[in-house]
Parts: C-alpha cells; structure tokens; sequence
C-alpha cells in the first residue's frame, strides 16, 4: 500500500493521527464556537476524494453556545450510520471568508480498502488517470458492511 | 462574526475575549468565603437584592440553593464524592411577578458556580418546541434544546405542552424530548418551566414524570401595594421621568384601584400604566406648540397624567 500507508481515508484535518476520542471532538467544536463558527454533520459511503459534497445530516447549527449540543446530533448520527464516514463541518461565516474553515472525520467503517488508480494508455505515450473506491461497486448503503443501522422508530 | 481577516473601515473592534471558566478557579477553593470571593456570586446577590423589589421568600430559596451548591463545591474539592445536583427548577406565580427576570439573574449564578458553562438563558415558548405536523415536533425541539445546551433553558407557560383535550396534540412528544435530556444531560442544561400557579399544578399532576424530575419549586407572591409604587419609582427612574406633586398620590390611587380589577399582572400592569402615562404628557406638550419647554417640563409627569385613565372612571385601562 504505497499511496496509503495507514490504510485509512486521509481527508480534512487530523486524518493522519489516530481517531479522535469524543472528548478530544469536544474541544475541537469549542474550538470552532469560540470563532463564531456553524458546526454542521455531513455523512457518506462515497469518500472519493472528488465528491466534495456529502449528505447533511440535520440543518447547519447555527446560535450554539456550547459543544454538548453538537455532540447530541454527532452522537444521532453515529447511530444511524455506524458504517458510513462521518465528518465535521464549521462554516466561517464572515464577510469574505465565507466558507468551511475546519472539517475532519469523526466515524469510519471498520474497513477501509481505500482506492484503486486505473491507467488508460492513450494516443501517443500519454496517460489518464482514474480513482475508484474499491468499495464502490457495491449499492449505496452496502458499501462498508451490510450491518443495518438499528431501525428507525 | 468572527474577525474579519481584513480591516473594514468603521467596523468595531475586535470582541472581548470571554471571561475564564469559573469552575477551574474554584478547584482550590477551602471555604464558603472563598467560593464566593473566587466566583463573584456575591455580586449577584446584591443586584438581585437591589434590583429586585420585594419577592423575599423567592430571593430566600434562591439564597439556600445558591448554599447548597457552593457547600456541594466545597465538598468536591476535599474528594467527597457529590452527585451533580437536579437543578431544574419550576416557578410559579401570577403575570408580571418577575419570574423571566430572576430566571436570568438564577442563570447567572450557576453560571459563577461553574453548575453551567456558559450562563446564557434560552426562552422558549409551545411555538418553539412543538410543530405542526407529525415528524416536526421533535427537530424543532431538539434544535431548541442544542441552543440552550450549556445554559438555561426558560419555558415560559409550559402547561401549554400538554393538552388533555387533544389526545393527538404533538405536545406530548416535546414532553417526552425535554424528559430524556432532563434526565441524561444534567450537566449540560438546566430547566426552568415557569407559569399560573394553578395551572402548572394540572401539568405536574398530569405528568409525574416531569414533577419527579424537577427538583425546586419556587412560589412567587404577588407584589403589595407599597411594592408596586416602588416598582414604578425605579421604572420611571430608569427612563429619565419623575412624578410631580400629587402625581405620586394619584399613582398610588391608580394602583390600588387597578389591583381590584381583572386582568392584573402585578408589575407588567405598572409599566404599562406608566407608558400610557408618558402618552398623555406627550401629547399635553404637543398641543402646546408654541411653549419653550425645559428639561423639567420633559421628564415630569403630572398628576392629570394619571388621573386621565379609565381606571378612575371605574373602566378598563
């Protein structure tokens, strides 16, 4: 695994150390609070590097004061999606910046193949590249083990 | 709003970095002076004591609480062992008896004792908590309950959760969201259900859960006359007016006719006879134009100011 030597999904801040503990999430999100940011939860089985957007889970949280109330939706969304990558999202709000200043995983599956690099030779000696997750082939939903979320009241 | 990472010309400075977490400071605190020194409860104390207008034996539970959390920190600083304290709190009392006022300054105390971090005090109402249609309640509830997260949480005429008459009403469900993180979050929220003594009673019978939980029951009476006069007395003083001669006597009148009649919210009714008081001295000065008027002609209100109204007259204001 040359271009993946942890074997783990390497996006946003802190993918390279080891998962963060929820108390360790805590003060990332105060973090954020305390800059007047909007901590958003966004989950998805498609982590390719090109998918930007994944789904939301839940509106933007805007007016918070404190990480509990973040927690409580991260906490939801863990339940429901055990399986999915799950990150963190804190959106700067102002005037000129405008957009997400932090953003890190806080949930992966329990195995990640990661992607594989498919070379197309083309005319003369050039050559295109593509990235495939290997677990995409699988449907949506089914991608990272088939253990169903606990079903929802 | 953050700093911008430019200047804007006319802009505010940047904002005040918040004050130190109280509950650190407290860690080697030895004695109840120290508690107090360390976590300026004191100072709180003596604004609700100067601000707040009789309601003594409101201030007295706020007192042995604000008592039993300070000893509770004593005791966690030795190592004893203390459950974090139910502070949920219900408080009852007629309209205008002070009940969102001293919710705020209680949110201010537990947020020195270090009981709350972040000491903001959320109000909500059955609008706010309660949806429309089957799936909505409980998003908008839990979106309530995120913001309040790390404060106060101030339901203002909780009775209006719960509808018997309606056994579909969506209520119950709010009911049932606010119960659960009652129970599990009582380190991040703190619960005040605030209304009619009489009907927040029908609501605590008809949900045991929700009396259980609910630790403090403060009572607020109902203010005396001599308490209302001082009320307005500060109402007019924070807005810059003054009652001529005879103008006290006729307020003191108004006041004792106004409580014998229906639709009375203690000090709410006084500011609004005071307001509609500052009506008619504007328009007395309005209609003469042609008068210099002084500083004292501005801020003074008349006898006839008051005695103008209905309630003399035996009507309605």
């Amino acid at each position: 695994m040359m271009n993946n030597p942890t074997g783990r999904l390497t996006q946003g801040q802190f993918s390279f150390l080891p998962d963060l503990t929820d108390a360790e999430i805590k003060l990332q999100i105060a973090y954020g609070l305390r800059r007047d940011y909007a901590w958003s939860i966004e989950y998805t089985d498609d982590p390719h590097p090109r998918n930007t957007f994944w789904e939301m889970y839940g509106n933007p949280m805007f007016d918070l004061r404190d990480p509990a109330g973040v927690m409580l939706e991260l906490c939801a969304c863990r339940e429901s999606f055990p399986n999915h990558y799950i990150r963190m999202q804190a959106f700067d709000s102002t005037r000129g910046v405008e957009s997400i200043a932090m953003s890190f995983i806080v949930n992966r599956p329990r195995n990640e193949p990661g992607f594989d690099l498919q070379r197309q030779e083309t005319c003369g000696r050039s050559i295109r590249y593509t990235t495939r997750g290997y677990a995409a082939d699988a449907p949506e939903g089914e991608r990272y083990g088939t253990a169903d979320p606990a079903p929802r009241a | 709003m953050s700093q911008p990472l430019y200047t804007i010309p006319g802009a505010p400075g940047p904002a005040p970095t918040p004050p130190p977490q109280a509950g650190d400071a407290l860690a080697g605190a030895r004695s109840v002076r120290d508690v107090l020194a360390l976590s300026n409860v004191d100072s709180v104390f003596g604004e609700l004591d100067r601000d707040l207008v009789g309601l003594a034996p409101v201030k007295q539970r706020i007192r042995d609480i604000a008592a039993l959390l300070v000893v509770d920190k004593l005791r966690l600083n030795v190592g004893l062992a203390a459950h974090t304290p139910s502070l949920h709190m219900s408080f009852t009392g007629n309209p205008g008896t002070g009940k969102t006022t001293v919710a705020l300054r209680m949110a201010q105390i537990l947020h020195r004792l270090g009981y709350v971090r972040t000491g903001q005090l959320v109000a909500a109402t059955r609008d706010d908590l309660v949806g429309q249609y089957i799936g909505h309640t409980a998003p908008k509830t839990r979106e309530v309950l995120k913001r309040a997260m790390g404060g106060v949480l101030f339901i203002d005429e909780a009775y209006y959760l719960y509808r018997p008459e309606n056994e579909r009403d969506y209520g119950q469900e709010a009911i049932e969201i606010l119960l659960q993180v009652m129970e599990n979050q009582r380190d991040d929220l703190v619960v005040v259900l605030a209304g009619y003594a009489q009907r927040m009673r029908v609501f605590f019978e008809s949900n045991p859960g929700m009396r259980s939980r609910v630790a403090h029951h403060l009572d607020f009476p109902d203010y005396g006359s001599e308490e209302l006069l001082l009320i307005g007395d500060r109402m007019l003083e924070a807005m810059n007016y003054r009652l001529a001669e005879g103008a006290r006597e006729a307020f003191a009148e108004y006041v004792a006719l106004r409580r014998m009649q229906p639709h009375f919210a203690n000090a709410r009714s006084v500011r609004n006879a005071l307001d509609r008081a500052r009506l008619r001295q504007a328009s007395r000065l309005f209609s003469e134009p042609e008068r210099q008027l002084s500083r004292s002609d501005l801020t003074t209100l008349e006898p006839q100011d008051i005695r103008a109204s209905r309630v003399f007259e035996g009507g309605v204001p």
